[in-house]
């Protein structure tokens, strides 16, 4: 027995709050990407030129992508769970007869839809400054979803493990941020010197922003068998983690 | 075994211990029956909000089980908490839903198909239909506390929690909520209430549970509790203090209170006996005149005294 109605009021909810601000949805990403094109793909970018034989501009890319969605998934994600955690509205979720499985579908579904969603306009803006050609466009629509549920899992963890408003944002800050630019976003790993390629291959980032990367132009800094291995294991690893959050009622339940 | 069919609620050896070390409950077990009204009556901090978000899946218990028409609620939650609706204490509600989509969430949460029709009425019988677009932030807080309430009815549960209704409510709003509770109690849904007005729970528990410092300290049927405990005091002002009561009036039981300047009687209202107008006619006789007469309800205080001394 599955509680399809729950799961949707909380997933609705969630894409509610999305559609009220539209307007920001929407833009902020256009306009972010829009200015990663005018400073990395013409100013700098010129003076780089080419990686692996593509231009720089359509190097970048599929990194911004990345960037774009692994940012909107933590933020969408660690708002969504820790808002009603905030306002105490979650007595509502823990009352429901709904499982812990059933409220993370709702939350991390709804994150994760709007982070393709800021995927897809990322690229599309993209599309009208550089031309992009995506080889294997499955395996591009495979990492997109695995990335946006993943990250969206672990802001729905942050969500779960902070302890105020202020957090929501330094987190991120503080950790994602450096993840994402030093995940290759806007250089090739081979650039580094060998040290730095070694330590950047700890960052998850790395392997998702290479196979992401690969399924666009076949250039990759690890293989892409390896890429996919990985990304699996950090679903596995934030799936297991919430369940033993929901397992404990960890700083949901007193 | 508990006869499951005539329980709502079936709670036994019930303790919780908060993370900080404080023990809010210690051994509880209560019974509450299918289609009854039953308060639980007690004092700040005495640990009934802990009871109710430990029923109803909010909080962790330390030891103990809670069953749900014979389900219990942690390996049976869906079917245990698909019957209860909650009205917490707090008032906390999203502030820019509008009350219509609040309420169809809280439905959708439970599971339940959609059901506009369901949910006019519902809105319409509380006052609320006109609001419906509202968003929740613009309204008063008697508004929200009825929104509260119909995003607990909104999935037709057969237990209703109401914890500390009353409180933010004025007297009318009081009033047809006291109605409301009546009437869903003759569709034959359970209702729990909290409290900390014995008149409250007098006026509309068939039982009563008083409990105090984590403790159970009584269950019992209204009327037989409130014949126990409920002794009325009359207060006399008297125009002239006396020092010590006159002799006739003497198989009265009064004490003096006020430096003399006020006559205590205490009575017992469901008795039907002439006792009031028989000392008031005593007084008349004896000349001791007075200017004004008041009652008083015992406390819940003076009630508790009365039961931990018993
Ligand atoms: N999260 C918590 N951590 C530690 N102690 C708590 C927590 N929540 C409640 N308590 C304590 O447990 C006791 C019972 O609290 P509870 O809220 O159940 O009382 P109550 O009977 O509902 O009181 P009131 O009439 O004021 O609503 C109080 O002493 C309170 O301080
Ligand atoms: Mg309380």
């Amino acid at each position: 027995m599955i509680n399809y109605y729950g799961i949707l009021a909380i997933y609705n909810f969630e894409m509610a709050r999305a559609i009220r601000t539209i307007g920001q949805t929407v833009a902020s990403p256009v306009i972010s990407t829009a200015l990663y094109f005018v400073v990395f793909g013409s100013a700098i970018g010129n003076r780089i030129g080419d990686i692996d034989n593509i231009h720089y501009g359509a190097f970048i890319v599929p990194g911004l992508i990345m960037l774009a969605v692994l940012g909107q998934s933590i933020a969408n994600a660690s708002f969504g769970i820790y808002s009603p955690r905030y306002t105490g509205t979650i007595y509502e979720i823990l009352s429901a007869p709904l499982s812990s499985l059933e409220i993370t579908i709702g939350y991390v579904g709804a994150a994760a839809t709007k982070s393709i969603i800021i995927g897809v306009i990322v690229l599309i803006t993209a599309g009208f400054f550089v031309p992009i050609e995506i080889r294997h466009p499955l395996w591009m629509i495979f990492f997109l979803i695995m990335t946006s549920l993943t990250f969206s899992l672990l802001g729905f963890i942050i969500g779960i493990w902070i302890d105020g408003f202020d957090k929501l944002h330094t987190i991120p800050l503080l950790v994602i941020a450096p993840l994402t630019f030093l995940g290759g976003s806007f250089y090739s790993i081979s650039m580094l010197p060998k040290f730095w390629q070694k330590v950047s291959l700890l960052n998850p980032v790395v392997y998702l922003v290479s196979g992401f990367r690969w399924s666009f132009y076949e250039s990759a800094d690890v293989s892409p068998i390896v890429s996919i291995i990985m990304i699996m294991v950090f679903l596995v690893t934030c799936m297991a983690i919430v369940a033993w959050i929901f397992k404990t009622g960890y700083r949901l339940k007193k | 075994m508990e006869n499951i069919i005539n329980n709502a609620i079936c709670v036994r050896g019930l303790n919780k211990t908060y993370s900080n070390g404080f023990q809010a409950l210690e051994d509880i077990n209560l019974q509450v029956k299918c289609g009854e009204i039953f308060a639980l009556l007690g004092p700040n901090g005495a640990g009934k909000t802990t009871l109710i978000s430990i029923i109803c899946g909010i909080a962790n218990s330390s030891s103990g089980h809670v069953e749900v028409f014979g389900h219990d609620n942690i390996t049976d939650y869906r079917i245990a908490r698909s019957h209860i609706g909650l009205v917490p204490q707090e008032l906390t509600t999203d502030a820019f839903e509008t009350v219509w989509n609040s309420v169809k969430f809280s439905r959708g949460l439970f599971g339940k198909a959609p059901s506009p029709a369901y949910i006019e009425t519902l809105l319409k019988r509380l006052s609320l239909w006109d609001k419906k677009d509202s968003q929740i932030r613009t309204l008063s807080g008697g508004m929200k506390r009825r929104v509260m309430i119909a995003k607990a009815l909104s999935h037709e549960p057969d237990i209703l929690f109401l914890d500390e209704p009353s409180s933010g409510v004025d007297v009318e709003l009081r009033k047809s909520m006291w109605q409301q509770v009546r009437e869903l109690q003759e569709t034959g849904v359970s209702i729990i209430l909290t409290t900390h007005y014995i008149a409250e729970a007098e006026e509309m528990a068939n039982r009563i549970g008083i409990i105090n410092k984590g403790k159970l300290i009584l269950v019992e049927e209204k009327e037989s509790l409130m014949k126990k405990l409920g002794s009325k005091k009359l207060l006399i002002s008297l125009y002239r203090s006396l020092a010590e009561i006159p002799k006739p009036l003497l198989k009265f039981n009064l004490q003096l209170a006020d430096k003399g300047n006020v006559l205590v009687f205490s009575y017992d209202p469901s008795k039907e006996d002439n006792a009031i107008s028989d000392l008031l006619d005593h007084l008349k006789k004896n000349s001791i005149k007075y200017k004004d007469i008041d009652t008083q309800q015992n406390s819940l205080e003076e009630i508790f005294v009365q039961l931990v001394n018993a």
